[in-house]
């Protein structure tokens, strides 16, 4: 076993956390975790579930993240008690990496950004887009808060080895195409379930030209269609990403040429047109052409899908010097304080706040309708995020509609939904 | 683990609202919930059922929300142990972190009988044996260490375990 090359990213890093050669799809493995992560929503259920315990402390206090992101700055008593578990929780057991409002930001924008994450790491976080780390060429994943509770007591968590798909994006991607184009065409063509328990290993000409931003994206919405992770291999992008953020060393880990994937995509994307995901279901994608003339009434930039500075920059380019369409509420929200900061800077709150947006400090707010952009009855929203589902912003009756930073500046603007090539 | 038990068939794709409705999920309860195992594919489930008892199921087991409610309730109906082709991932980690044995097993066993037909199952060895016919399925076996949290009850209680041996 020892010279076999035909391993995957992910099944090297599982095997080296667990102390084996070699891992195989199915092996059930019990695997050190470097960094275990949670929310205002789910890390008071593992804090519970860890005092049983009876620890006076947690395995490491470096290796704990707690972000409360979802429901602040707190929206009501119920979630600034829950936010509270989480200060209180970080205080008692010296959690470094314990991030307040005002210096806080939505934890999978947040993570990356402050050097917490790197090639070859293993990451559980208590949060389905915990995925979004594989796009810096770490195993990470969502579990639940009984296995977050496990993790910061003993470091350790159980995974079973996923089979890889492997997807090959080649061509030249047109403007206003970006990494959201691409992972919402592959979960239209996959559907939800299509890499159900899979990794998904995104390469191809398509990808190595993606910036990091737009590759976070990408590996954001791995669980979308249904996928335990996404991962990207690091390269030189990568590595540029990385300087100065992470102190230290970290060996990147890469697939074996003869890696054995249970599924090979190949798509030609040089002609791609900007994906829209129509409600109710993320794999509900069709081009924007086909969703041309949809009248909106709500336009949300940001979330951990498409709240980065990249992000920010596109859609300022598009809406500068325009106005928000009068029926449309154009809100904007920087992932992160820094991402926030630094819009300031470039000049580009200007632009939103000229066009008549509404910029709010970071928070996930409308993405799971928890506040800061309810829908009401009967409203169709665009916006960055990544699920549409029935009542996901809101009323049972409104709708989202998922697309890039582009098409929803664009659209914000005609007050209905748009290709900017078209509206520029 | 050796498990003995009388079986009970279900299909493909048995979602967590087919194993416990939504609206039961105000209780946390693993008796309560049992008591709606079920209901809403075959309603007269939870008389049936006793304590030991084996379900037996197709593909996809338990796909659909992550409440860690479903697996509860079976657990509370006193099923010894769940063995299908294959398992919806969240249920599979909820399943094994509530301590309730589950079992992949790739063989088609749709053809057998519920209610009457039993099934030896042994954990460690990941073999299933017909207690009448004395036919022999074969299922990946759990390493150790998974063992341990099924039979301790499940992952908190594994954990209670491994810090008291540390001190
Ligand atoms: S921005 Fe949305 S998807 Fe991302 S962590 Fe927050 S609620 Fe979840």
């Amino acid at each position: 076993m020892r010279n076999s090359n035909n391993s995957t990213m992910v099944e090297k890093i599982l095997a080296a956390h667990a102390d084996k050669e070699k891992v195989a799809p199915g092996d059930l493995v019990n695997a050190r975790v470097d960094l275990a992560l949670g929310n205002d929503i789910t890390a008071p259920v593992a804090i519970r579930e860890f005092m049983r315990f009876g620890l006076d402390r947690v395995f490491d206090p470096d290796k704990i993240v707690l972000v409360p992101d979802h429901f602040t700055p707190n929206k009501d008593i119920a979630s600034a008690e829950q936010a509270a578990a989480l200060r209180n929780f970080a205080k008692q057991y010296a959690i470094k990496n314990y991030f307040e409002v005002g210096r806080m930001g939505i934890e999978h924008a947040l993570l990356p950004e402050q050097g917490l994450v790197w090639p070859g790491m293993v990451i559980i976080g208590a949060d389905s887009h915990t995925c979004t780390y594989g796009a810096l060429g770490a195993f990470s994943t969502g579990v639940g808060s009984t296995d977050l509770a496990a993790a910061m007591a003993l470091g350790e968590a159980w995974f079973k080895v996923p089979p890889t798909m492997r997807f090959e994006y080649e061509g030249k991607l047109p403007p206003y195409v970006g990494g959201k184009d691409l992972i919402l065409y592959t979960i239209g063509q996959i559907g939800v379930d299509g890499a159900r328990y899979r990794a998904m290993e995104f390469v191809g000409s398509a990808v190595d030209n993606l910036s990091m931003d737009g590759r976070l994206t990408m590996a954001n919405m791995a669980v979308e269609a249904g996928g335990k992770c996404g991962y990207i291999q690091p390269d030189e992008i990568t590595l540029e990403y990385l300087k100065g953020r992470v102190v230290g060393d970290y060996t990147a880990v890469y697939s074996d040429q003869d890696a054995g994937y249970e599924k090979i995509y190949k798509f030609d994307v040089s002609d791609l047109e900007p994906q829209i995901a129509f409600p109710p279901s993320p794999d509900n994608v069709r081009p924007v052409s086909e969703a041309s003339g949809i009248d909106i009434q709500q336009v949300v930039i940001g979330s951990c899908t498409n709240g980065r500075i990249e992000d920010l920059r596109l859609a300022a380019s598009v809406i500068k010097n325009k106005r928000v369409h009068p029926e449309v509420r154009l809100l904007i929200i920087p992932a992160t304080q820094d991402i926030y900061r630094q819009a300031m800077e470039e000049g580009l709150l200007k632009i939103f706040i000229e066009a008549e947006a509404a910029v709010s400090t970071p928070t996930c707010g409308p993405c799971l309708g928890g506040h800061m952009g309810i829908l009401a009855r009967g409203e169709k929203a665009l916006a960055t995020t990544n699920r549409n589902f029935v009542g996901r912003m809101g009323h049972p009756e409104s709708e989202v509609y998922l697309c890039n930073p582009a098409v929803a500046a664009a659209s914000a603007v005609t007050g209905t939904i748009v290709d900017p090539k078209e509206a520029i | 683990m050796i498990f003995e038990g009388k079986i009970w068939v279900f299909g493909d794709n048995i979602d967590t609202d087919a194993i416990v409705a939504a609206r039961y999920l105000s209780t946390y309860d693993p008796a309560e919930l049992a008591e709606h195992l079920m209901e809403d594919i075959k309603p007269d489930f939870s008389g049936l059922v006793s304590s030991g008892d084996i379900i037996v199921a197709g593909n996809n087991f338990g796909c659909g929300s992550s409440r860690e409610h479903a697996p509860l309730a079976i657990k509370g109906a006193g099923v010894s142990c769940v063995i299908a082709r294959s398992f919806a991932r969240i249920f599979f980690r909820n399943a094994i972190n509530i301590g309730l044995p589950i079992l992949e097993c790739s063989d088609d066993l749709s053809h057998l009988q519920s209610g009457e037909d039993r099934l030896q199952v042994n954990l460690d060895e990941g073999l299933i044996t017909h207690l009448q016919t004395g036919d022999a399925y074969k299922s990946a076996p759990f390493p150790p260490f998974m063992q341990e949290i099924i039979s301790r009850g499940g992952l908190v209680e594994y954990v209670m375990l491994r810090i008291e041996n540390e001190k």
